[in-house]
Formats: C-alpha cells, sequence, structure tokens
C-alpha cells in the first residue's frame, strides 16, 4: 500500500502538507469506522486505503466489521438494488431478519470511538448504541444513489438515519430531505492503483494482442460490468451508428459475476447483439484484473459510459484521469465530473451518444483537448488526497456548527 | 527600500478550505431558481460564486459562477448565461451586494423574456443548491521580506492564495486583499501593492494567478537589486 508522501509527485508537496497540518487539528479524536465487509465491494476498496492513510497522518482510524449471515446479506443485497430504483420484492420477513441480525451486532460490537462513522444500510441500526456514548458523534455514509430509493425501505430506514449527527452522499442529487446536516463527499481513485497508474507500452500492447484487438483503427471502449443499467446493448447500437461513417471497433469489457444470474444473462444478450461482427470484441474480465482494465482504458481512442443509471460512475473518474475524451450519460456523478464541451460529452440517447462519438474521432486536437482537461479535474476533484481532506473536514464538522471555521 | 528590507510585522499564511454541505434545495426553471437565490443563507451564494475557482480551475478565464453554468448548458438561456458570467464580481465587497446584483440581472431577463420561465430541466438535471462551510487556519508559512515572501508564494497551495487573494476582500469588506496591505503597511511597498491590488482575480486560474503575483514581486526585487547588499540572506522554510 502506498505511503502518503507517495502521492506527492501527483499532487504537489504543499498539498500533502496541508493534509499534515489538517489531521493535527484531529488530534486525540478517536475515528470508528463500521460497515460489513473487510474485502469486495467498494466500500471495503476505499476503506482499505484511506485507513491506512489517515493512520500515517496521525488521526488514529480503526476499522470495524459487523457480523452477519447468509440470510441477512441476501437481504441487504435486495434493499441495496431497491434504493438504487431496482424493483425489487420486498416482504416483512426480510425486515425481521435485517431486525434480527441488527440487534446482535447491537449486542455485540463494542463501540469506543468519539465519531462513528458508519457506512451504508447494513450496519445503520448501529445507532441503537449513542445513548451509552452521549458525546459521541454519529455519521451515516451512504455510499448508494439514493436519488429515487424504494420508498418502503427508505421509511424503514429514516427512524435511524435521524438519530445521526449527519448523513453523507456521493451527488448532490442523492441527498433527501432530511432534519439532520447533509455533506457532499464525492468518492475518489486512487492515482496509485494499478487500474489507474501509468503503463508502459509494452504492457498495453501485450493486453491488445492477448484479447486478438487490433491497433489498425479507432477504439471505442465501455468499461463496466454486464448491468442492464450499463446499457451494453446500446454501446453496441450507437457503435453501429458511428461505423456507418467511421470504420472503428468496439470493446466492451467487464465482470460477470458467476452468481449473478442477471449478469450472465445481459452477458449474454449482448454477446447475441453484438452476432458475428468481428470490430466487436465483448470481453468478461475476471475481478482482480486491474492492469488489463487499466491497459484496455489506455489503448482507447474514445470511452463510452452510456449508463441508465449511475452511482457516482468512478469507470469515468478512471477514464479521464488517463485523459482520454469520453461520452457519458448525464446521470448520477457523471454531471459532476463531465462538464459538457470542457472535459467530455455529455449524452441522453444512442443517437446523442453516437454523434458525439463521431465528432470526437472527427476532431482529434478538441478530443485530446476535452482528455486533458478532465484529468487535471480529477487531479483536482477526484484523486484519494481530496477524499482524504474531505473525511479530516467531515470529522471536523461534528465539532463546528458555524459556517466558518477559524481552527 | 530593497528586497531584504525587513517587514514591521512578518507575513503569516494561513488557508482556507471548503466541505460543501447539501441543503436539500433544488430548482428546475427560471423562477424555482431566483426564488431560491433570494431565500438561501450567504454561504450558498458563496459557494455557488467562489467554490468553482477551485473546483474547474481549466474553465478559466470563465467567470467562476455556477448560475451562469447552469442557466446556460442546461436551461440554454445563453444571453442570461453571458450576463450572470459577465457580472464583475470583484467590485462586490459582500455576498449581500453580489446575490443582489444576480437577482437584478434574473428578474430583468425575465421581464425582456418571460417564455424563459416555461423551460425546465430534465430530471436529475435539476441546478442543487449547496454551502460550504469554510475552514481557516494558520500554515507554518511566514515572510518578513519580499524575497521570503516570494519564495513562499512559490510553495504554499493554491488554498492559501485564495484566502488572501479572495476571501480577504469579503472578509475585511474594503475590496483589496492581505497581501496588497502587508506590502504597504509593513513594508512601505506602495506600488507593488496597489499592482497586485488592481488584478481581478477571479479572471485568472488559481496557478496563473500564483504566477502572476511571482513575477510581479520578482520584477521588484530584481530592481532593488541593481545595488544587492554586503550579506546574503538565508531563506529559511519552516519544517514540517
Amino acid at each position: 500500500m502506498p505511503k502518503i508522501a507517495e502521492y506527492e509527485p501527483v499532487v504537489g508537496s504543499s498539498t500533502i502538507e496541508e493534509l499534515r497540518l489538517l489531521a493535527g487539528k484531529l488530534q486525540g479524536k478517536v475515528i470508528q469506522n463500521i460497515n460489513s465487509t473487510a474485502v469486495g465491494g467498494g466500500v471495503a476498496e476505499i476503506l482499505n486505503r484511506m485507513v491506512p492513510l489517515l493512520q500515517e497522518l496521525g488521526v488514529d482510524t480503526r476499522w470495524d466489521l459487523i457480523k452477519g449471515g447468509e440470510s441477512f446479506f441476501n437481504v441487504t443485497k435486495k434493499f441495496h438494488n431497491a434504493l438504487h430504483g431496482k424493483p425489487e420484492e420486498i416482504t416483512p420477513q426480510m425486515f425481521e431478519i435485517f431486525m434480527e441480525t441488527s440487534q446482535r451486532n447491537i449486542n455485540e460490537v463494542n463501540i469506543y470511538g468519539d465519531i462513528l462513522f458508519i457506512h451504508d444500510p447494513q450496519p445503520i441500526a448501529l445507532i441503537k448504541k449513542k445513548p451509552l456514548k452521549p458525546d459521541s458523534k454519529w455519521i451515516w455514509r451512504c455510499h448508494i444513489d439514493v436519488s429515487t430509493p424504494n420508498k418502503q425501505i427508505w421509511d424503514f430506514l429514516i427512524p435511524f438515519i435521524h438519530q445521526y449527527n449527519g448523513a453523507v452522499f456521493s451527488a448532490p442529487g442523492f441527498s433527501q430531505p432530511l432534519p439532520i446536516r447533509q455533506f457532499l463527499i464525492s468518492p475518489s481513485i486512487d492515482p496509485l492503483s494499478d487500474k489507474n497508474k501509468d503503463l508502459p507500452q509494452d504492457t498495453i500492447n501485450n493486453v491488445l494482442e492477448k484479447y486478438h484487438i487490433p491497433k489498425d483503427k479507432p477504439i471505442i471502449t465501455q468499461i463496466s460490468r454486464f448491468d442492464y443499467l450499463k446499457d451494453p446493448v446500446g454501446v453496441i447500437e450507437a457503435y453501429r451508428l458511428v461505423k456507418k461513417r467511421i470504420d472503428c471497433q468496439l470493446i466492451i469489457a467487464g465482470g460477470t459475476a458467476t452468481d449473478d444470474p442477471e449478469s450472465t444473462k445481459v452477458f449474454a444478450e449482448t454477446k447475441e447483439t453484438a452476432g458475428n461482427d468481428t470490430d466487436i470484441h465483448i470481453l468478461p474480465i475476471p475481478s482482480g484484473s486491474d492492469i488489463e482494465i487499466n491497459a484496455l482504458q489506455r489503448a482507447s481512442t474514445v470511452i463510452v459510459q452510456k449508463s441508465l443509471r449511475e452511482g457516482f460512475g468512478l469507470t469515468v473518474t478512471e477514464a479521464l484521469w488517463k485523459a482520454k475524451p469520453i461520452v457519458a450519460s448525464s446521470t448520477g456523478g457523471i454531471p459532476l465530473q463531465v462538464k459538457h464541451k470542457y472535459s467530455g460529452l455529455l449524452c441522453h440517447s444512442v443517437a446523442g451518444a453516437a454523434f458525439a462519438i463521431k465528432q470526437l474521432l472527427n476532431s482529434p486536437e478538441y478530443a485530446k483537448r476535452l482528455g486533458e482537461n478532465g484529468r487535471e479535474h480529477v487531479r483536482q476533484n477526484f484523486l484519494l488526497t481530496r477524499h482524504l481532506k474531505d473525511y479530516m473536514l467531515l470529522f471536523l464538522c461534528m465539532y463546528h456548527p458555524e459556517d466558518i471555521v477559524y481552527l | 527600500m530593497n528586497a531584504f528590507n525587513k517587514a514591521k510585522e512578518p507575513f503569516k499564511f494561513y488557508t482556507q478550505l471548503h466541505m460543501p454541505e447539501l441543503t436539500g434545495l433544488k430548482a428546475a426553471n427560471l423562477q424555482e431558481l431566483l426564488d431560491l437565490i433570494k431565500t438561501v443563507p450567504g454561504s450558498v451564494i458563496y459557494h455557488h460564486t467562489h467554490r468553482f475557482l477551485q473546483q474547474h480551475q481549466y474553465l478559466s478565464p470563465e467567470p467562476p459562477n455556477d448560475f451562469a453554468y447552469w442557466i446556460t448548458g442546461i436551461l440554454g438561456e445563453e444571453e442570461l448565461g453571458e450576463a450572470l458570467y459577465s457580472i464583475d464580481t470583484i467590485q462586490y465587497t459582500s455576498i449581500r451586494e453580489l446575490r443582489d446584483e444576480i437577482i437584478r440581472t434574473i428578474e430583468n431577463y425575465i421581464v425582456k423574456h418571460p417564455r424563459s420561465l416555461h423551460k425546465f430541466a430534465t430530471p436529475g438535471e435539476e441546478f442543487h443548491f449547496l454551502k460550504s462551510v469554510s475552514f481557516v487556519f494558520q500554515t507554518p508559512y511566514t515572510a518578513s521580506d519580499l524575497k521570503e515572501f516570494q519564495a513562499v508564494l512559490q510553495r504554499v497551495t493554491i488554498s492559501s492564495i485564495y484566502f488572501h487573494m479572495f476571501e480577504a476582500r469579503l472578509r475585511t469588506g474594503q475590496g483589496t486583499n492581505d497581501f496588497s496591505n502587508w506590502l504597504e503597511d509593513s513594508l512601505s511597498e506602495k506600488k507593488l501593492a496597489n499592482k497586485i491590488a488592481s488584478l481581478d482575480p477571479y479572471t485568472h486560474t488559481m496557478e496563473n494567478l500564483r504566477n502572476t503575483l511571482i513575477k510581479l514581486i520578482e520584477k521588484r526585487v530584481v530592481g532593488s537589486m541593481e545595488k544587492p547588499p554586503e550579506t546574503d540572506v538565508e531563506i529559511a522554510l519552516p519544517k514540517l
């Protein structure tokens, strides 16, 4: 895991100094993170990086887990999907299972932090322990797009959320009317991780060879798991409109989860839509192949993210960091990252996506400028160091209700 | 006066960091936007007219104004967007005055173009009102003469320069900045102070502003070194 000093060449030494100063203002405070898993999933990925870096900066940061069985996690998976707006059948029994496991965790989890940083709905009921430590500050960190949540589940969560001192969302559109303070913290990418670090051209070439992708024509790429909400079929339709005018090829690459029947189905449908077009490369990439994803992004001429719904859209962040021109749907956190005509092009339809892709392929100088702007935008706003700064400011906010704080 | 004269008081560099807080308020058309601009706290207007400076440096010299960006990009009212972009932010020394000018500009436009009220943002593209919680704290850097000042300017973050150039105007309500005040009061560098005070910081990117400041000081230092002092002054940057 990289040390904080290793980020200096990327963001500048003064930014790192500022983080150290800020950390000094949190001396004596213990930050206790709680979530449901130590590995797998976006939250664990963030905590695995953030916790050691905060500790290195001198902030006493700990990380604890709740426990749950298969039935509990099946329920929370359904809650998660429904909060994202996906239709799910929710039964009263599911709430019972949720509360049963929650009660066990309330009994077993030791609360010792000055600030309790609770991630996502799984451990949300731990707030019931707040009276045991009345001075403690509790923050609910919602990593989910709850812009149109399933009402039944949201109503169930609301009484818990109201007891927190603050809530954190990833995009302005995700916030809901709440009687507590709500903060905006965008996710981030790690510029030194395998998925984002610079790669030698040889590595990129090897990956292209491995997947039999020639370099003789422009490459349009969408990286995302095989999911209806990522609209891979729409991407192929857009490619076909482009292909009528410009000879190009398409890569759709991402993970398929073997335990997720929907993902298998979407993969099959995508393959079927692609038919026998040899310029379309549908690539199921096993998880953990971060360098391959990185190489495919770097080999691309234009990167597309034509999602129908999106959380924050970290694949967009990754593409922008590689200074790639991007065409992306105006949904979820994407408009925060892509300012239309400045750091990429936004689209709302298959035809719109195709038009934007053609513009970029036909105007390489314009495409280059958008890509470079995108990279600078990510450097300023969506790297791990900014995330560290936001977390520390958030913790300080718990002790300062005013709008201007003199530390 | 030369570059090595010591100031009466050293300049202490501060920095300011922002935490965006969601208000839960949003607007889908011009009327809703206007109504909310009239009633939200000053820290909300501040956020949407200033935070842009630090978030979208590459957009400069586009003037920093989220309202103008949304009105142009989402509602497609380019003329109004241009009018808002063109507001000379620097002439306002309080958020209240700036807010009044934004309100006046939008109201005048609505009177001239009543049909603009019928344009709505599609769901997901509404204007979300945020406010900034600002944290101000001292950095370890100080400067006692022009050379030190120049060296520290190269070193501090853009947030520090932002605090002394932008925030100072709103904080003091005097339409000037901390650097000019110090140069004039503590080093008697009135001419240099005036040059810096006359810059329009809103039309520079932050890095560009840093370089402009450094060049102005460098020019002054070179000018004053025509007769160099007998001993060199060692510039010690604080260690963290």
